[in-house]
């Protein structure tokens, strides 16, 4: 049941690369702007600047560059920079562990601290203890990202200088970056998990489950989680997409290596090959996040396993 | 069995329940009746302890079960009792089992944790309540989700959930009034079959007369947040004392109307917020005088009951 959901959920996805890959090369191609003007030195001829034209299939109609930039991706071929003048994918490669160490410590730091607080600030019967909590969820859900990073640096790493300022060595520099993209998530999950917590244990089941003599831990564990995980899982799935892209800014301010950093200077150098390779890059893992958090629900839930076929 | 005595109830300053007395031999079945917002489920709620639940406490009074004074009880006592001798059943069978677990586990949670046993000897005895309560196939139902199962089978797996430690006390909050009129009868009959198999006492809230009439032997009739007559049920039908009695067994055969409004009886029921002074009947009442607005009637001894009304009697 379980494997034909998750058959034709990835079948979905077909039409929808196709989509977003053509939106990303129209996107990149109608910008202003020639990667041809970076390249080119002061006092070349036109005709230097046509011969480069011709190597790069820039003349070519947008229709024709499009099936030989998707013909050419199926053989692992991202084409190559024209500025960095390397292999794309040689690039992607390059960049992406960077990238997936620093999204996937800020996801697993989102999700964890995030359910534990909201579970700590549903189920605390200390008044204190449930107004720190949330005002901590507020603050978290309203102080934007990229001012926190900046305070932070400034304190933690400037002042304290725990942390370094920037770059890409060792753990501790994970530790800042993290924080910036993780804090808002950490915020999100805690409250959906929170209302949702709040939502169940008003459910009539539940109420059976204490009549059944059941202790409130062996219903939160058992019976409430499982539940209020369901909301929790389609929120860290849409973060998954949400996390590499707000790692691209993050990237770039903390001058660590990654995809958004690639992404950012390529799109300075109107460098198409390689600002086409980063965004699909982002827009497959948005893909596969959002799989990964339908299929999670299935297997949590029967009765979607059922439904939606 | 079970005696409850001046129950109040109390939420922050309202207070939905004052004054409910009733008992409930071994074996008995005990009906609740009443208008719906009159107090039936915060009553079952008391006695199964679960009104902290809702925000709820009892305020006054006492719950006497089996000699033990529940209201007193530690919370840790009194989880021993719930599911292990207090059974409850609630209306909405919809909602009443966890949508994400298999059936089976979740009969069997109650004789894991009250009946000290495991596994495959808690499994068995499931399938055995089920085929009890005239499930089919009661063996493969267990592996099924509850969203597979009908209203009618929904209720009996909940009932099943209840009986699973065999209790002493099972107490039934409206468990047909969501289900289908041929469900309801079926439903009813089985808790009636079980009360007399397993010597079970019953407390069964309902807001049909006629249900009454047939399966209890004795019965409390509420009115806002009070049980204002109560008595076996052959005195109670045969001379009902309060004219709200009156009037609920006037309108058995008309029945009540979807909204569970009388159909007999002009008027609404009050609710929490605007319970009348004095008597709470008297907007309705044929027979109210100038007394019955400013001072609230004391209960009445009546044949092996009570009543509560300033002038009781025989309708004119
Ligand atoms: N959690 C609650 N907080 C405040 N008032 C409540 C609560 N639960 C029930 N009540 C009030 O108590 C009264 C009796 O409710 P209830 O026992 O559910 O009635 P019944 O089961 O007879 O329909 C109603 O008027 C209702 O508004
Ligand atoms: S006390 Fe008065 S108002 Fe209340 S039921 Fe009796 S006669 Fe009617
Ligand atoms: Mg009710």
């Amino acid at each position: 049941m379980l494997l034909r959901y998750i058959f034709f959920r990835a079948l979905m996805l077909i039409p929808v690369s196709i989509s977003i890959s053509v939106v990303i090369f129209l996107i990149v191609h109608l910008l202003p702007g020639d990667p041809i003007d970076n390249l080119i030195r002061v006092g070349s001829s036109t005709e230097d600047r046509k011969t480069l034209v011709l190597k790069y299939g820039l003349d070519q109609p947008l229709a024709v560059q499009y099936f030989r930039w998707i013909g050419a991706i199926f053989q692992g071929d991202f084409g190559e920079a024209i500025v960095l003048r390397r292999p794309v994918a040689d690039l992607i490669a390059q960049n992406l562990p960077y990238s997936l160490r620093l999204g996937g410590a800020a996801f697993a730091f989102s999700s964890i601290a995030g359910i534990t607080l909201g579970t700590i600030s549903a189920t605390t019967r200390s008044a204190i203890v449930e107004i720190i909590m949330r005002g901590f969820i507020l603050l978290g859900s309203t102080v934007p990202g990229f001012w926190l990073a900046l305070l932070m640096i400034l304190f933690f790493a400037v002042q304290l200088q725990w942390f370094p300022v920037s770059g890409a060595k060792g753990w501790s520099s994970l530790v800042l970056p993290v924080l910036t993209i993780g804090f808002g998530g950490v915020a999100l999950v805690a409250r959906v998990t929170r209302v949702a917590l709040l939502d169940v244990r008003r459910e009539d089941f539940v109420t059976l489950l204490h009549a059944k003599g059941l202790p409130s831990r062996t219903i939160l564990f058992r019976h409430l989680m499982p539940h209020a995980m369901l909301p929790v899982v389609t929120i860290l799935a849409l973060r998954i997409g949400w996390i590499l892209g707000g790692a691209v800014t993050v990237e770039f301010v903390f001058g660590r290596p990654g995809l958004g950093s690639l992404l950012i200077r390529a799109i300075g150098q109107r460098d198409y090959p390689v600002v086409q390779g980063c965004l699909l890059m982002l827009a497959l893992a948005v893909m596969l996040g959002t799989l990964i958090g339908d299929v999670a629900q299935a297997a949590m839930d029967p009765r979607i396993r059922e439904t939606k076929k | 069995m079970l005696e409850v005595r001046d129950l109040e109830v109390a939420f922050g300053q309202i207070a939905p329940l004052c004054g409910v007395s009733f008992a409930l031999e071994k074996g008995e079945t005990l009906g609740i009746v009443g208008e719906s917002g009159s107090g039936k489920s915060l009553t079952a709620m008391s006695v199964m302890g679960l009104l902290p639940l809702s925000g709820g406490r009892i305020t006054a009074g006492s719950i006497i079960f089996d000699g033990q004074e529940l209201t007193k009880l530690p919370e840790a006592a009194y989880r021993k009792l719930r599911g292990g001798r207090l059974g409850l059943i609630t209306q909405n069978p919809m909602t009443s089992l966890d949508p994400l677990q298999k059936i089976g586990p979740q009969v069997d949670a109650v004789a894991r944790l009250h009946l000290g046993i495991t596994g495959q000897q808690a499994r068995a005895r499931t399938i055995e309540i089920l085929g009890t309560l005239r499930i089919p196939e009661p063996a493969l139902i267990c592996d099924r989700y509850p969203h597979q199962m009908s209203g009618g089978m929904k209720q009996r797996i909940v009932i099943a959930g209840a009986l699973a430690a065999d209790p002493d006390l099972l107490v039934a909050d409206e468990p047909t009034t969501a289900l289908d009129v041929t469900v309801q009868a079926q439903i009813i009959r089985l808790l009636d079959d079980l009360v007399k198999e397993r010597a079970l006492s019953l407390v069964l809230i309902t807001h049909d007369m006629s249900v009454v009439a047939q399966t209890c032997d004795r019965v409390v009739v509420m009115y806002a947040g009070r049980a204002i007559e109560q008595g076996p049920v052959e005195a109670i039908f045969a001379e009902p004392q309060h004219p709200y009695t009156q009037a609920l067994i006037g309108c058995i055969p008309k029945g009540l109307s979807e909204d569970e409004h009388l159909v007999g009886i002009p008027g609404t029921v009050p609710t929490v917020m605007n319970y009348p002074k004095g008597c709470p009947f008297h907007p309705r009442c044929i027979r109210a005088e100038d007394i019955c607005t400013k001072t609230s009637p004391s209960l009445l001894p009546r044949v092996d009951g009570a009543v509560a009304c300033h002038f009781p009697g025989a309708a004119p």
